[in-house]
């Protein structure tokens, strides 16, 4: 089910991925023999009803959840084998997520919170504060990079957390539903700015059950009972 | 382990993020305070009061050895009441000999007689308690002169009727305390009075060991007191009188040197359990006594500190709790760090960071106020206390450790939240 023409371009490739849980003692198939592999620079919309097995996708992709068969490929590494530091240290070097609720810290400041995979990097604390500083620029929060999350806006929140999702300069963005809890205009702007990221190079992946919002990607997946039921392009 | 720009960002996020719960932070902290304020306390107390009583047993003369007469408990025992009975016992002219000729590493023997015979001036009468000894006794225990001059070798050579008289002595007796060469009748005989010296300062301190001298008010050449005195005293008591016969009071052996201390006294007493065929004398060993003060200062020690440190455990658990809480109320933060890229290793650290900072400003909050407590105790109770560098340097060792310790099952804690829970966390 390859969408690209050179499967050297493929960032990432399931192969026959499985995951499967034990809910009390029903066995829940949440992914249920996945063939999937993802262009590098693509903007993907992945829709499907709840328990379709979206998310699932997402933590799998997001290395935060382990298949229980199959495997997966990201930037041509076996991830599926790796042990949990490991997948940590893929998370920080090569994904960016922005979550529907944001997700920021809310303790620490815009800078704080933009600089925190520089942190994690073991960036320099003046490097890391100039770079996150740069990125706050870049989508647009002059004047706040001292508010604390809880003083601002939804659109800028999730413009904070896009621009630390930006931080580790990572070659892939996985947003689950990021518009989720904005109002229609401001989903729009923050939709801009991600065809801007996709434009720059980034590879996106989005969970969303909007069709408008779904219409801004380049291709849009729709799952079904824990397979893929239809590719299709905008 | 070097201390570098990163660690510090990691502490002052630390501090922040405890600054973040001010009342809580304090409030938990608490408990490491008082914990290691009362060990400051108690270790200082336990020191100071040792110290007290050390310092007594040294003034004595941790190199000497006193033997001292008693009744043996067999004369305890039967009670005769006739008044020809006379006991007779205690230590000999003939013992004091012995011990000065057998033992090579004896310094001085001092004989000390005691006769308790009215003392009068000027129509003034005091019961004067007399002291006959060597003029080696002011060598030994070391006394201020206030006027005059001590006794010596030719007071005793001469067979002098030299009286020296302590500061408490001539208070009561002459007028002034400073007026020598006046003649002083004891027991009907004529003495002279020779010289002043001071009192025991402290001769009304309890609970610490009794100065040989203590309530002694005169002093004069042994062979004097024996000559005029002799060696019988007849006790007056309600209607019987008692009668005893005893040469000398006390023996103060000095020995040359502090190692020599333990094997001489043992010497003396098998010397002396051959020569007398009752136990009616004891010996006291001041550096015994030293040893023993020292380990029951050890035993105190660690009695205190152990009750204090059950307080500190009180505090770690206050700890232990708090971040417990701080955890679960944090796990979407440690979700979002976990997403980002943080390892398991680097969320425990984080919260471990956060618990030794705690304790440890509580550990320096509770050694300012361990210090304040004894000086109040100094204060108003006048129990002397001591701190010392130990006292100060183990609350601290023992705070940080404590933060490690209860800090460790909270970050764990932490460290095994599982980010995709962790994130959908309302």
């Amino acid at each position: 089910m390859s969408v690209s023409s050179s499967p050297n371009n493929h960032i990432i490739t399931l192969e026959d991925a499985n995951k499967h849980y034990l809910v009390g003692t029903n066995e829940v198939r949440a992914l249920n023999g996945v063939n999937i592999s993802f262009d590098r620079g693509g903007f993907w919309a992945i829709m499907g009803p709840s328990g379709s097995g979206k998310s699932t996708m997402m933590n799998i992709i997001g290395c935060l959840d382990r298949l229980t068969s199959g495997n997966y490929f990201l930037e041509g590494h076996e991830v599926g084998s790796l042990d949990d530091d490991a997948l940590s240290e893929f998370r920080l070097r090569h994904l960016g997520f922005i979550f529907q609720s944001f997700n920021l810290i809310p303790q620490l400041s815009v800078l704080r919170n933009i600089e925190l995979p520089l942190y994690y990097l073991g960036w320099e604390p003046e490097d890391s504060m100039k770079r996150a500083k740069e990125l706050a620029m870049s989508v647009g929060l002059e004047g706040r990079l001292d508010h604390k999350p809880t003083e601002l806006s939804g659109g800028q929140m999730q413009r904070v957390a896009i621009a630390r999702a930006l931080a580790n300069d990572p070659d892939i963005l996985l947003a689950d539903e990021p518009t989720g809890n904005l109002d229609s205009q401001t989903g729009d702007q923050i939709m801009e700015l991600l065809v801007e990221l996709n434009k720059l190079g980034k590879t996106i992946i989005m969970v969303t059950h909007e069709q408008d919002i779904a219409m801004y990607a380049k291709n849009r997946l729709h799952m079904k009972d824990g397979v893929v039921d239809w590719i299709g392009s905008n | 382990m070097i201390i570098n720009k990163a660690h510090i960002r990691d502490i002052s996020l630390g501090i922040e993020n405890l600054l973040l719960h001010k009342l809580r932070s304090f409030l938990t902290m608490l408990g490491v305070v008082f914990g290691v304020g009362s060990v400051v306390a108690m270790l200082s107390v336990g020191e100071g009061a040792s110290k007290d009583q050390l310092a007594q047993i040294k003034k004595i003369g941790s190199n000497n050895i006193i033997i001292t007469s008693i009744k043996s408990v067999e004369e305890e025992n039967t009670t005769n009441t006739t008044s020809s009975f006379m006991s007779v016992y205690g230590l000999k002219y003939a013992d004091n000999e012995r011990i000065k000729a057998t033992f090579s590493t004896i310094k001085t023997v001092v004989p000390v007689k005691i006769v308790t015979k009215s003392g009068e001036l000027a129509g003034r009468t005091l019961d004067l308690r007399v002291v006959g000894t060597t003029p080696d006794w002011f060598k030994l225990v070391k006394r201020d002169v206030v006027a005059g001059r001590v006794l010596v070798e030719n007071d005793s050579k001469n067979s002098q009727k030299a009286l020296v008289l302590t500061e408490y002595g001539a208070r009561k007796l002459l007028a002034t305390k400073s007026t020598i060469g006046q003649d002083i009748s004891i027991g009907g005989t004529s003495f002279k009075v020779v010289g002043i010296v001071k009192s025991t300062e402290d001769a009304n301190s309890s609970g610490g060991v009794q100065m040989p001298d203590q309530a002694v008010d005169a002093y004069i050449p042994i062979n004097v007191a024996k000559f005029y005195y002799g060696d019988i005293t007849i006790k007056q008591s309600s209607g019987s009188s008692e009668r005893k016969n005893v040469e000398l009071e006390k023996i103060i052996v000095e020995v040359d040197d502090m190692t020599h201390v333990e094997a001489t006294s043992t010497g003396i007493e098998t010397m002396l359990k051959k020569f007398h065929s009752k136990v009616d004398y004891s010996m006291s060993v001041p550096l015994a006594l030293l040893k023993q003060a020292e380990a029951t200062k050890r035993t105190m020690n660690i009695v205190l500190g152990s009750i204090a440190c059950i307080s500190l455990l009180v505090g770690g658990i206050g700890i232990m709790n708090i971040m417990l809480a701080s955890v679960t109320e944090r796990t979407r933060e440690i979700g979002i760090r976990r997403a980002i890229g943080a390892k398991r290793k680097q969320i425990i650290v984080q919260f471990l960071i956060e618990t030794v900072v705690l304790s440890t400003i509580g550990g320096i909050v509770g050694l300012c106020l361990g210090v304040f407590i004894p000086l109040l105790i100094t204060l108003f109770a006048g129990m002397e206390t001591v701190i010392t560098a130990f006292s100060i340097i183990l609350p601290l060792f023992i705070s940080v450790a404590i933060g490690i310790v209860f800090g460790l099952y909270p970050a764990a804690r932490a460290a095994e939240v599982d980010p995709i829970i962790a994130l959908r966390h309302e």
